[in-house]
């Protein structure tokens, strides 16, 4: 037995006969001899809690292959003490609640109200963690995934935080969805409000009816897919194999509308082309051109949701541009095709993988958007705002709001099934352990041309727009009255000097406070988390595997309001009760962003050889050894790009944490609502233009911590000069 | 080398830090000591916060969210409360929870000194919701755009004039609490039939159901559209932000909204969110909202009314039926009756 095995037996105990069995109370700060063991599993369940001391069988079951390590049941006795003690923790969590027995029939068996149990802490959280990991040890044991404990236990441990965090909060509500308000289970009502005209109706296509709501957002889904995709690999394509002189710039530029908290977009879009904007001013006065409402509506909406996703696109394509070796395409040129052929027959073929995940994230981005529609959808209806007022709007309807989510996350999954039929079962593997002349090929004419042409008027466009952010935290009222003034940032950030020391009266630090630990904690855990996966998924073989893909994807296709009620819904009672506190809106982040450390993860990977690992366990490293070693070091872009990701989105998110935001923990995006709500554009975006610069400075320090990625001699940046902010290698 | 252990040892103290800073975290119960819900903007929130603790030594974790939200919070943790008083935002969610048990009945001592339609509103929610400050729904246009169209709207008619064509705002009453007002005044005022036939030749002048019910009059600021159908409050407030706006309060009569406050059933801190229910409805703290730029009409007849509030004797109140136009049945019912007769319709 190994001494990891032995290590988690330890923990087991301790988890059950030292730590605090339940969560405290918050308000009471424990005393240290509560704290260790006295309201521990093992003193609580003798002094009357019965319904712990079950637990204590596959505690004792464990004893024997620790005290006779080499037996030859050991397998057995891990597997079956990690079960029976999963089980057990699982039904007494769920059967006895905050006010006694949670199902009917358990109250009209044994009578009400029957014993009542507070949410689980550490204790609890320690002994069911340990049994997962000592059933995947005897697993591997049992000669699961060749034996190999760390394989075993990462798909353990990704498939549990996925069912607790994922899998049963969605159901949850989508078990809503089913049911009436008074959550009767009503099929037929489902049948109503699923084929709904307000969702399916095609009266666009026939008169000028609207269309319903269902094909909208398919519409902008895809144009937006396709929009981001192809500036993506425009910028991609400049950035790595052009000789353009302000590639930095353009990076930059490229980045800066992910790190752009939400609503701002939409207001410089309008401060922009609205009726009374700036440039719809100048058309009017130029050339006559009358003032209208057009950006209002699905332009509007495009155009926002382009400047929000395209940097998405150009993260997850850069790392695969970059990873193409150019030894095929020398060959393609020896053998005497031109360049653009070249390009067309190797290199695009080449990108399929990114090209693919940049297309599905684009599509799901769309789909979960809510900022953007908010501001500019005008009437032109999306499902994340219908689900967001069926909430909180005057219908206030929940099992509507589960209906909708269900048509969101039918499509999301179609977008998902449709990308694997896409790739196939080709290969796509250009990094290998073999060396190559490593200098990239020039583009071919056309093609560094187009690329020219829509990524440069398109950074352009972005800088426009920011030049209008700048200017607005920075002048009284944005359309209105341009005298400069800093009041803005005095009002959020204002800084006193007492006597005790600094003293932060602006009314925004608070929140910014809580927003920056929560998304500093959410960043690593989420890419650690994402990368894990991706690693399971792409190198190692299991059973349900597509399953686990498909679980691991589940979160980021659901809208933020759906995921943020049903967090409420999941987790405010027993046993697991999260809710006020940050450590839920730092599992709701990890959740919902994970899944681009995942895709990034897996387009990356799949470029490197599996021959890599290979050797590398062939010399006899072990699995950990070999990801530590081999892969993580092959994977920073892949790194950078889902650290940078969730530590952003745990800063801009909106619809997710509007739920979860305590007073204690409340987020910078949610006051920012507020503020745009009141109508103080010039608060709202001089918060926001700190925000970015927190996050720019984030980037950076990400960039510097993790590293470029050396491929030969292929360089990922032309220079190493330090001063440009890279969220990519 | 230096790569992976970074990561790894990063990975590693943020799961640390994480478990150890949040699970004891959380929102306080401990005596003196209120959780609120406040569905009013944030500086009268805050200034309704800092007096209230200044006053009495408890502490207030407030926090900020529009009243659906607050409703669809309290609503989501009805098995296990963590809030224990509801403090403003439109009375509509409020009823709401009202009829779905999940808000207490109490008598404040200072109920007398109300003003009717405040506590008409608690009397119809059986004790379980008082109104605090009520705002009369009207409209208002840009004065810059209006020039060029040779109209000056005064009643709820003028709006139907071709002139104003795709001039119009109102927010979606099926998201909106400020439309579905709009809604209910407009059928009480006309009957359903010819409200509903008012509501279909609007429609044809309307350029935007907006999502949030303030967002008209912040639309007209900006001039992004001439006419817009809000709150007169909510109006008010761009007018004192020097907006080249002007209000109207509707000549055939209007409707109004009761904002609202609601202790939580389950409340763990009873006695403070009965201490600030008591405190919320003297004048000094009833005051607070016109400091903080918020021009309701406060619902203690002893508090002073702001100046600029829009006057409610100058305004031709409708007897708003808040029981039938608040109870779910009818809401659901006018509001598919709306999306089929009405949104769907061509311009």
């Amino acid at each position: 037995m190994s001494r990891a095995t032995l290590g988690w037996i330890v923990l087991g105990w301790i988890g059950y006969a030292v730590l605090p069995w339940y969560g405290f109370d918050r308000a009471v700060a424990p005393t240290l001899s509560e704290f260790v063991i006295g309201r521990s599993g093992l003193v609580l369940g003798l002094k009357g809690a019965w319904w712990l001391l079950p637990i204590l069988l596959p505690l004792l079951m464990l004893l024997r292959p620790a005290l006779r390590p080499d037996g030859a049941l050991l397998a057995r006795w891990l597997t079956g003490a990690g079960i029976l003690g999963l089980l057990l923790i699982l039904i007494q969590g769920f059967s006895i609640g905050l006010n006694g027995w949670t199902l009917d029939g358990l109250k009209a068996f044994f009578g009400e109200p029957g014993p009542r149990q507070a949410g689980m802490g550490y204790g609890a959280a320690l002994t069911a963690a340990s049994f997962l990991i000592l059933l995947c040890h005897g697993l591997a044991a049992r000669g699961w995934c060749r034996g190999d404990t760390f394989v075993t236990s990462s798909i353990g441990v990704v498939v549990a935080l996925i069912i607790v965090f994922v899998f049963f909060p969605v159901s949850t509500i989508l078990a809503s969805a089913f049911g009436d308000d008074r959550g009767n289970f009503a099929p037929s009502l489902f049948i109503a409000k699923f084929t709904d005209r307000s969702i399916w109706g095609l009266d666009c296509l026939t008169g000028d009816l609207r269309c319903g709501v269902a094909w909208n957002t398919l519409f902008l889904g895809i144009l937006v897919a396709f929009g981001t995709t192809a500036l993506g690999l425009a910028f991609a394509l400049i950035a790595t194999r052009t000789t353009f002189r302000f590639k930095k710039l353009l990076r930059v530029m490229s980045v800066l509308p992910i790190i752009t908290p939400p609503f701002v977009i939409g207001l410089a879009l309008i401060l922009l082309f609205g009726r009374s904007g700036a440039l719809s001013a100048i058309l009017y006065e130029w050339f006559g051109i009358p003032r209208s409402r057009w950006i209002y509506g699905l332009p509007g909406v495009f155009i926002s949701q382009l400047l929000a996703f395209t940097p998405i696109a150009f993260l997850v394509l850069i790392g695969v541009v970059q990873g193409i070796s150019p030894t095929l395409e020398e060959a393609s040129q020896t053998l005497r095709a031109k360049s653009w052929t070249t390009f067309v027959t190797v290199t695009l073929p080449l990108m399929r993988p990114g090209l693919a995940n940049a297309f599905l994230l684009g599509f799901v981005e769309s789909l979960a958007d809510f900022g953007n529609p908010l501001v500019l959808g005008g009437n032109y209806e999306v499902l994340s705002t219908k689900i967001f007022f069926a909430v909180v709007g005057a219908q206030q309807d929940q099992g509507r709001a589960a209906v909708l989510s269900i048509i969101l996350l039918g499509f999301t999954l179609g977008a998902f099934w449709l990308q694997h039929a896409w790739l196939g079962k080709k290969v796509y593997t250009t990094v290998t352990g073999k060396g190559d002349a490593g200098i990239p090929l020039p583009l071919p004419r056309r093609v560094a041309l187009a690329s020219y042409l829509t990524a440069i008027p398109w950074a352009l466009f972005t800088i426009v727009i920011y030049a209008i952010i700048l200017v607005g935290g920075f002048v009284r009222s944005m359309g209105r009255d341009y005298t400069p003034t800093l009041d803005h940032f005095l009002t959020a950030f204002r800084v006193e000097r007492a006597e005790w020391g600094l003293y932060f009266s602006g009314s925004a630090w608070n929140s910014f406070f809580a927003t920056v630990k929560v998304a500093a904690l959410s960043a690593p855990l989420t890419a650690a988390i994402g990368l894990l996966t991706a690693y399971l998924l792409t190198r190692q073989r299991f059973s349900g595997q597509r399953a686990f893909e498909f679980g691991t994807l589940l979160s980021f296709a659901i809208p933020g309001t759906v995921v943020g009620v049903s967090y409420i819904l999941a987790f405010n009672v027993p046993p697991i009760e999260i809710t006020g506190t940050g450590f839920i809106l730092v599992m709701c982040f990890v959740f919902r962003n994970m899944p681009v450390g995942v895709r990034s993860g897996i387009a990356t990977l799949s470029q490197i050889d599996k021959s890599l690992d290979e050797a590398s366990l062939t010399l006899g490293a072990r699995s950990f050894t070999t990801m530590r070693r081999i892969v993580l070091p092959l994977l920073r872009p892949a790194i950078v790009a889902s650290l940078v990701y969730s530590f952003v989105r745990a800063m801009t998110a909106v619809s997710a944490v509007i739920f979860l935001v305590t007073a204690e923990y409340n987020m910078a995006t949610t006051y920012i609502v507020g503020r745009v709500e009141a109508g103080e554009f010039g608060l709202a975006i001089a918060y926001s233009t700190v925000l970015i610069v927190v996050m720019l400075l984030a980037i950076v320090a990400i960039q510097f911590a993790v590293g470029e990625r050396r491929l030969g001699r292929r360089s990922a940046t032309a220079s190493t000069a330090p001063l440009a902010v890279q969220a990519t290698p | 080398m230096t790569l992976k252990k970074n990561f790894f040892v990063t990975t590693m103290l943020a799961s640390a830090a994480t478990a150890v800073s949040f699970l004891s975290a959380g929102a306080a119960q401990a005596q003196g000591a209120l959780v609120m819900y406040c569905g009013v903007q944030e500086e009268w929130c805050r200034a309704m916060t800092t007096a209230f603790e200044r006053e009495t030594g408890i502490k207030v974790s407030m926090t900020r969210k529009s009243s659906g939200e607050i409703y669809a919070q309290v609503k989501a943790e009805a098995a296990n409360p963590r809030a224990d008083i509801w403090w403003g935002g439109t009375g509509d969610p409020h009823m709401q929870a009202a009829e779905e048990n999940l808000t207490v009945d109490y008598k404040s001592p200072k109920l007398a000194e109300l003003q009717d339609w405040a506590v008409r509103q608690w009397e119809q929610s059986k004790n379980k919701t008082v109104g605090i400050y009520s705002g009369a729904l009207g409209f208002g246009y840009n004065t810059e755009l209006i020039k060029s169209k040779g109209i000056e709207p005064k009643c709820w008619a003028d709006l139907l004039d071709p002139k104003l064509k795709d001039e119009v705002q109102v927010a979606d009453p099926n998201s909106s609490g400020t439309s579905y007002t709009l809604l209910a005044t407009i059928i009480q005022l006309m009957g359903e039939d010819k409200g509903f036939e008012y509501l279909k030749a609007l429609h044809k002048n309307i350029n935007q159901y907006t999502k949030s019910g303030a967002a008209p009059a912040k639309a007209m600021a900006l001039g992004e559209t001439t006419v817009g159908i809000a709150f007169m409050h909510d109006i008010v407030t761009m007018v004192v932000d020097k907006a080249p706006v002007k209000v109207v309060a509707p000549c055939e009569g209007t409707g109004y909204e009761i904002g609202s406050m609601s202790i939580i059933k389950g409340a763990k801190n009873m006695d403070s969110a009965k201490k600030f229910y008591d405190w919320a409805l003297t004048p000094d703290a009833q005051k607070l909202g016109a400091e903080a730029k918020s021009y309701q009409v406060p619902s203690n007849k002893n508090t002073p009314v702001p100046p600029q509030a829009p006057k409610l004797s100058e305004i031709k109140l409708i007897n708003f039926d808040f029981a039938k136009y608040g109870s779910s049945d009818e809401r659901k019912r006018l509001l598919s009756k709306w999306d089929n007769e009405v949104k769907n319709l061509p311009k």
